[in-house]
């Protein structure tokens, strides 16, 4: 954290072992972010792409074993769930959850002004917020409907993602992770939510997409693409990276699970 | 789903009670215990005409045939009866004040501590307020309004001096002494309350509401409400009250009666928040309630909603007698048990006219060793032709040490009515909390808004001014329940 480059560095992962329920799940991750990119984290099933996600975001239930992260400069394992979010980190769930009864708007309105009060500034009342929402709705092309329904209740797949899409444009992060955001989405309602997240690309924000397919990474085009397997990064390249891996496979970098952990590439 | 840890629920479940505080006002009290004597001086007290007199000594003698109920979900001490003050009144306020600007200042400081204002020109909402102190109507605001449309809104008390035909006429119709144990008691013993009519035709022009305080110690609260909605009227009527902290139980046994005759529309909310004593589970108040209405009428309409987070053990079942043909009854209930409160709450809905419909919505939920039973009994009768009855009932758990319950009696007698109950049990989950933190809520406004949402659709039935106020005391009530 002390090096004088850290300063472009937004996300530093160094050596990150994690277990859930004593299985070892990460073993000795590392990564390095920097403002403005967007990273693809691509893995089979089971490689611990959710857990990197849970883990950088503060849920509970994941023990770090070892290693650290380095938000900001600042130390991202120390904050909490809530603090990490306030602190700009968003994360599009890959199942989001259902609040009955709660209004979709007034959610938001809640999680903007608990943002808001930790920058200290001022809270936005309803109708302040209503304007802002809706200028952002109206970019994303979202349905009006959204407004009146109670967080995710009743919500189609494709709605639902809408949804994360919606409130990440509106709470601006810093660092955006969409956790297998393409799942369970038809080619239409995944070209939308990729045109929802490309909007959002701006100099001083991140992303980092984490998929199974290489299919969404077509329409959100990585600047680095990483494979992870076996709880280790153990290949990094381009977009192209993503091409291949299509091409041959997961069983290919299984295979060179070794070798390839040793040639990272820094994004 | 996993379910929140044991700290969370602990911090989340502690909090304080904010209407604790105790007024000190010099009271004219009884001494302690029930005897016919103690009936004789009460009424005395108020110049009661004879009938009321031997009304109550009637319904004090049918009390001592019966004993406490026991089929309820809930375990609390013995109550001592011997050991209560039954009448505690304000003593300055022995005449009665003659204006507002009568009223002890000491008991204006206490309503404007509580956030209610007695004086009727600073109101801007629009509610006329009865507020009863111990046993005692203290003030009632915006009578003379009121009383150009015939609409009599007063205290139980002046009721009986002014208007001794209509208290003749009603009290009693519906819930008569004999009912049960704590109705036979608050029949003998009870000193005021709130008193209601509504003329032919009228539309109430304003919400009515009276709000109760128990302040003397030792002393039992036994106020009687009733309303009595003439052919083709409509009141919303809401009723609110607190108590100080006191390491003794205290009990109130209220009687609510409610009269609506033809296309006559009674709405009535209740915001309870006795105080339900200390975490450990100490004091607070015992809120043993009789509360009924009776759809007299053709096509008239009763509507209970009820908010109850206080008192230490809650014993209430706000019921609807749909007699009239095509009558409808509603009953929306949020009662919510934290620490180690306990609820047996529900209703009855007795279907005797035709084609009457019922509807039951109650949400309950649990926090800390909370115990929250839902009872509810809907009654078909034989000549109930076509009737309807539809019952929701929704139980939510914070933690795994309080329980929920559900008793559920249906009783069919005609074979064209439709009876429909459908239940649910769910916990707060991680994930819910969980996305709620990611988005940068505190763990405490989470569960709040979680809790609030559960309860929605209770909150759309309250007149605007008190759902506001129903939440906010909900996330109160939870205060702590989260950490």
């Amino acid at each position: 954290m002390e090096k004088a480059e850290m300063g472009k560095t937004l996300l530093e992962i160094r050596n990150l072992r994690v277990s859930v329920d004593g299985k070892q799940i990460l073993k000795g991750l590392s990564l390095s972010v920097r403002p403005g990119q967007v990273h693809a984290i691509m893995g089979p099933n089971g490689s611990g792409k959710s857990t990197l996600a849970h883990v950088l975001s503060g849920r509970e239930g994941y023990d770090v074993t070892g290693g650290e992260i380095s938000y900001c400069g600042k130390d991202l394992l120390a904050l909490k769930a809530e603090d990490r979010a306030r602190e700009g980190i968003f994360l599009a769930f890959q199942y989001p959850v259902e609040i009955p009864g709660v209004n979709n708007m007034y959610f938001l309105r809640t999680a903007v002004n608990a943002v808001r009060s930790h920058r200290g500034e001022a809270e936005l009342d309803a109708m302040d917020f209503l304007s802002f929402a809706k200028a952002k709705m109206e970019k994303l092309g979202m349905n009006k409907n959204l407004t009146s329904r109670s967080v995710n209740e009743g919500f189609s797949g494709g709605e639902k993602k809408r949804n994360e899409v919606f409130q990440m444009s509106v709470l601006e992060p810093k660092l955006a992770i969409l956790d297998e955001t393409d799942s369970g989405l038809d080619i239409d309602a995944l070209k939308t939510v990729a045109e929802g997240v490309n909007a959002l690309r701006a100099p001083d924000r991140a992303f980092l997409v984490i998929t199974h397919y290489q299919r969404l990474l077509d329409y959100i085009v990585p600047d680095v693409v990483h494979v992870l397997a076996g709880g280790q990064i153990v290949k990094s390249g381009d977009k192209n990276l993503a091409l291949e891996l299509e091409e041959r496979g997961y069983e290919w970098v299984d295979r060179g699970e070794t070798e390839a952990g040793k040639g990272r590439v820094q994004g | 789903m996993k379910i929140m840890t044991h700290d969370k629920i602990e911090e989340l479940t502690k909090k304080e009670y904010k209407y604790g505080f105790h007024t000190n006002i010099e009271s004219d009290s009884l001494g302690k215990g029930l005897t016919e004597e103690t009936i004789r001086l009460i009424s005395g007290k108020k110049n009661e005409p004879e009938f009321l007199l031997e009304w109550r000594l009637r319904a004090f003698e049918h009390w001592k045939t019966l004993s406490e109920p026991t089929w309820q979900y809930v375990k609390f001490n013995a109550v001592d009866y011997q050991d209560i003050v039954y009448y505690s009144a304000p003593k300055s306020q022995k005449d009665g004040p003659k204006s507002l600007n009568e009223v002890d200042p000491e008991l204006r400081k206490m309503f404007d501590k509580l956030g209610i204002s007695l004086h009727e020109q600073q109101r801007l909402t629009g509610v006329a307020v009865d507020a009863v102190v111990d046993s005692v109507s203290v003030a009632t605001t915006f009578k003379e309004k009121l009383a150009e449309v015939g609409v009599i809104f007063c205290s139980f008390s002046e009721a009986v001096k002014r208007h001794p035909e209509l208290v003749k006429k009603y009290l009693g119709t519906v819930v008569p002494y004999t009912d049960n144990f704590f109705a036979a008691l608050n029949s003998a013993v009870f000193s005021d309350g709130s008193f209601v009519f509504i003329p032919k035709g009228v539309r109430c022009p304003m919400e009515l509401s009276t709000y109760f305080r128990i302040n003397a110690a030792e002393t039992g609260q036994f106020e009687r409400t009733l309303i009595v909605a003439e052919e083709d009227s409509y009141v919303s009527y809401l009723e609110g009250c607190t108590a100080p902290m006191r390491d003794e139980n205290q009990l109130h046994a209220a009687v609510v009666e409610l009269v609506a005759m033809d296309r006559a529309e009674i709405k009535y909310s209740t915001v309870q928040n006795w105080y339900p004593g200390d975490e450990n589970g100490k004091g607070g108040i015992y809120n043993f309630v009789t509360k009924r209405g009776k759809c007299k009428g053709v096509a008239s309409k009763i509507s209970w909603t009820q908010v109850e987070t206080g008192s230490a053990v809650t014993w209430k079942y706000p019921s609807v007698i749909l007699q009239g043909d095509n009558s409808v009854g509603e009953f929306y209930s949020v009662a919510l048990t934290n620490n180690c409160q306990q609820a047996d709450t529900g209703t009855k809905m007795i279907h005797l006219g035709k084609n009457t419909r019922s509807t039951i919505l109650s949400k309950g939920i649990s926090a800390g060793r909370g115990q929250n039973a839902y009872r509810g009994l809907v009654k078909i009768q034989k000549n109930a032709a076509g009737a309807r009855n539809y019952t929701q009932c929704d139980s939510l758990l914070l933690g795994d040490r309080c329980g929920a319950h559900t008793f559920p009696y249906i009783e069919a007698k005609n074979k064209t009515a439709q009876v429909e109950h459908e239940a649910t049990t769910s916990k707060i989950s991680d994930a819910q909390i969980f996305y709620c933190k990611q988005r940068g809520i505190s763990e405490e406004d989470a569960v709040s808004m979680i809790v609030n949402g559960f309860c929605k659709d209770v909150f759309q039935k309250l007149p605007m001014e008190f759902a506001v106020e129903a939440q906010a005391l909900l996330g109160v009530s939870l205060e702590g329940a989260v950490g």
